[in-house]
């Protein structure tokens, strides 16, 4: 797979930060209703992640798409693990089973709104 | 580009001959769905693996002409 140098600054991303979002805009400003969806959920989470704006990188873009077999962003990866794009992260949030990920991968969610 | 109900469906079901697929026009637009595919193919897939099943039966539309497809997978209750 090494005819695809992107593949190596996407592996690196993934393992350097412990959740990360390629998505279009930025978790401030997301520029896709998809991606925003994907933001706010991990902000009520309150769990800390890297967003990675592919609508600034093309070669990111479609480079992610080829490395995760994924055909859309956004793209959730945490600890350089492919967890899903915006319609499994829903699910996931609502069944509780995304909490339940993060607690498995050690990772601190701090509730913003606990029920 | 629209693309119309009936054409996804038949994709799904020309790779997952026993899937039940519903799907849903959001907009109205032909550009905005959302499908809930259930099949026995699924059976001890994760779920980005039946994501990924569903796709690969789309051949490469999803994420292009095919825009927003909001997707969900089952493998049948009865099982």
């Amino acid at each position: 797979m090494s005819e695809h140098p992107v593949f190596d600054r996407i592996k690196q991303e993934v393992d350097d930060s412990p959740v990360v979002l390629f998505m279009k805009g930025t978790p401030v400003f997301p520029q896709c209703g998809f991606s925003a969806t994907c933001v706010q959920v991990l902000s009520n989470l309150g769990i800390p992640f890297k967003g990675i704006n592919v609508l600034e990188d093309p070669e990111i873009r479609e480079g992610v798409k080829a490395y995760s077999n994924w055909p859309t962003v956004p793209q959730l990866y945490v600890k350089g693990e492919f967890v899903g794009g915006c319609d499994i992260i829903r699910e996931m949030y609502e069944t509780g089973e995304l909490v339940e990920y993060f607690n498995t991968n050690g990772i601190e969610i701090q509730l913003a709104n606990p029920q | 580009m629209p693309m119309d109900a009936g054409t996804i469906e038949n994709l799904i079901k020309e790779s997952l001959p026993d899937a039940q697929v519903t799907i849903q026009d959001l907009a109205g637009d032909g550009d905005h769905y959302a499908a809930l595919v259930v099949s026995n193919a699924f059976t001890g897939k994760t779920r980005v693996q039946q994501h990924q099943m569903v796709y690969q039966a789309l051949e490469g539309r999803m994420g292009g002409e095919l825009h927003a497809l909001a997707l969900q997978t089952s493998v049948p209750k009865d099982n």
